[in-house]
């Protein structure tokens, strides 16, 4: 007995594809080592699960140290995920710290049109992302307003992730639940919420 | 299909493990830590401290040890756990073999990873496949859940009285290991149904004394060597049943070879573990270009399934293509090769096309995968070279 999909029902899911009825989102985040860019990337794929998805979320794993530049995935789709390799062509890049820009391309392979966040608490250049839906949050300050701290840093995940349900692609009470789930502590969520509220598009 | 209630999770691979591991209550788990392995047994040593699971954990200085304590707990008749990866693997291959021939059905999650010089941490299938002789089960798996799953599997398989044989259950590491999922956890009552106690036949006993492992003579160790070999035939039908009765309480269906696209294939890449599954992904964009292109994935590698000849046999394809995640230097794709061989076995004499990407942790995207399926060549390319 051999287990088999058939070329019909794989078929299907080819035309689901073209016919854009299968979505599929690839999430980029950028961070230092210490700001919580994996636990972010975590995060979104909870709550994307909570809302009935298929989900995944990892890391480029190296030699993390504090500080580093780090980069984290998360895979949202409507179907199972069968993808293990990296994201080359995201749908959305997540800039946890502003000064990681100067130090690398984070709008590489980011699809025209594709969603931008940015931590920030100065005005962005927006001609530098003209190809793109370019969205800022202060999150350092929310996290800093709402004492968020591990060891003695600001830790952005959670207003990251507030602000994320912003651009549409998890929703807020999603947020809310994979919060709850992974710390469940009233003042993480109070914290995503202002981050929600918070969050402009340039 | 029995109703219940299911609860799922959103976990790393290595945390799935150690749930499968939790439910299966081995009566003895001894383990080093490794990367990418160590969280199977942080969360283990947890469960244990926090008295969620009453298991005799065995903190050793080694790899070498950690095997001996395995192989020590089950000639006494215990369910036995432990997990490894790369160097710790190598480092306990002496005792390896000890256990496969001792037949103690040992069960091991190996998290792959690649062999250093030119330190590695990432995912490479070598240190399992150097191990293919030694005589234990091996099993590959590709997402979360099936990690999960083929290691609750493994217990009742290892433990079964015709086959009594230590299995591995293989997955690579970072991209299963540390990489979350949603996971659907198995019913305690369920699994306690599934898997009866664990009896081992020839384990030391107070009240019949008998030694294992003395001296033996030609006249009789080559006889230890066929048992092995029939135990390990054998182990083939009893994986295919207790897949199906997983399948019973689950409804998730595994089988050795799992098909994707193959029926009409002209094409059929041939793959173990997450690099099939993105094969299928390159297999859906080329059937769109009207590529008739088809996955056949192989879930073990010893023992070498039945199945896979059978189907072989009945499916139309006139070209092979073999990813291969390991190398044997001076030889070829280790998978690759014994592909060829029993292509041979069963006459057929078709081109094949061996791939070798993957090694060291290399990323190997699918659009990069679709390339190489289309290029036409034979005989053996290195993604990347």
């Amino acid at each position: 007995m051999v287990w088999s999909v058939s070329a019909k029902e794989a078929a299907s899911e080819s035309d689901a594809v073209r016919a854009g009825t299968r979505r599929v989102i690839e999430i980029r985040l950028h961070s230092r080592g210490g700001q919580g860019g994996v636990t972010a990337a975590k995060m979104l794929a909870v709550a994307a699960f909570l809302e009935g998805k298929y989900s995944t979320a990892s890391s480029f794993y190296g030699a993390e140290r504090r500080g580093a530049p780090t980069v984290s995935f998360t895979r949202i789709s409507d179907h199972e995920i069968r993808k293990y390799s990296q994201i080359r062509r995201p749908d959305c890049v997540i800039v946890m710290d502003p000064t990681v820009i100067d130090a690398v391309d984070v709008t590489e392979g980011l699809k025209p049109g594709g969603k931008l966040l940015i931590n920030t608490e100065n005005n962005i250049d927006a001609d530098k992302f003209e190809d793109y839906e370019v969205y800022t949050v202060n999150a350092t300050k929310i996290s800093l307003d709402f004492d968020l701290k591990v060891a003695g840093a600001p830790v952005l995940n959670v207003p990251i992730v507030g602000a994320v349900a912003k651009m549409g692609i998890v929703r807020l009470d999603a947020v809310r639940g994979a919060i709850l789930k992974m710390f469940p502590n009233e003042k993480n969520v109070a914290a995503a919420e202002v981050a929600y509220k918070m969050a402009a598009m340039l | 299909m029995r109703e219940m209630q299911e609860e799922v999770v959103f976990v790393t691979g290595n945390e799935a493990v150690a749930r499968a591991v939790k439910l299966a209550k081995p009566n003895v788990i001894a383990a080093y830590p490794i990367t990418p392995q160590t969280e199977i047994v942080e969360v283990l040593a947890r469960y244990v401290e926090s008295g969620e699971l009453r298991s005799e954990y065995i903190h050793v200085e080694s790899e070498h040890s950690a095997m001996a304590a395995c192989i020590g707990a089950a000639s006494m008749g215990a369910r036995v756990f432990t997990a490894t990866a790369a160097h710790g693997f190598l480092y306990m291959c002496e005792m390896i073999f000890w256990a496969s021939i001792a037949r103690l059905p040992i069960v091991m999650a190996n998290v792959n990873r690649a062999l250093a010089p030119g330190w590695n941490i990432w995912a490479e299938l070598k240190d399992a496949m150097a191990h293919r002789d030694a005589g234990w089960i091996q099993f590959y798996t590709a997402s979360i859940q099936e990690a999960y799953d083929t290691t609750l599997m493994a217990f009742r398989v290892a433990e079964d009285r015709r086959v009594m044989l230590p299995t591995m259950v293989n997955l690579e590491g970072f991209v299963l290991s540390h990489v979350m999922q949603p996971l659907r956890l198995v019913d305690e009552a369920a699994y306690d149904e599934f898997l009866p106690p664990v009896r081992i036949p020839h384990a030391l006993n107070f009240e019949r004394p008998h030694t294992l492992g003395t001296l033996i003579s030609p006249e009789h160790n080559f006889l230890v060597q066929y048992d092995n070999n029939k135990c390990m035939r054998a182990a083939d039908d009893v994986i295919a049943e207790t897949e199906r009765e997983f399948e019973k309480i689950t409804g998730r269906r595994y089988r050795a070879v799992m098909k994707y696209r193959c029926e009409d294939a002209e094409t059929l890449v041939i793959a173990m573990g997450t690099l099939a599954r993105e094969a299928e992904v390159a297999c859906d964009s080329l059937r769109d270009k009207g590529e008739k292109i088809g996955v056949l994935r192989l879930r073990q590698l010893r023992p070498f399934p039945k199945a896979f000849a059978e189907e072989v046999k009945r499916l139309p394809a006139e070209r092979f293509i073999i990813i291969d995640r390991a190398y044997s230097s001076g030889y070829g794709g280790i998978l690759a090769e014994e592909v060829k061989a029993r292509l041979y076995d069963l006459g057929i004499i078709k081109e094949v096309k061996s791939i070798i990407a993957g090694l060291g942790g290399q990323d190997v995207p699918h659009e990069a995968l679709e390339k190489l399926f289309m290029d036409k060549q034979g005989g053996e390319t290195w993604y990347g070279v």
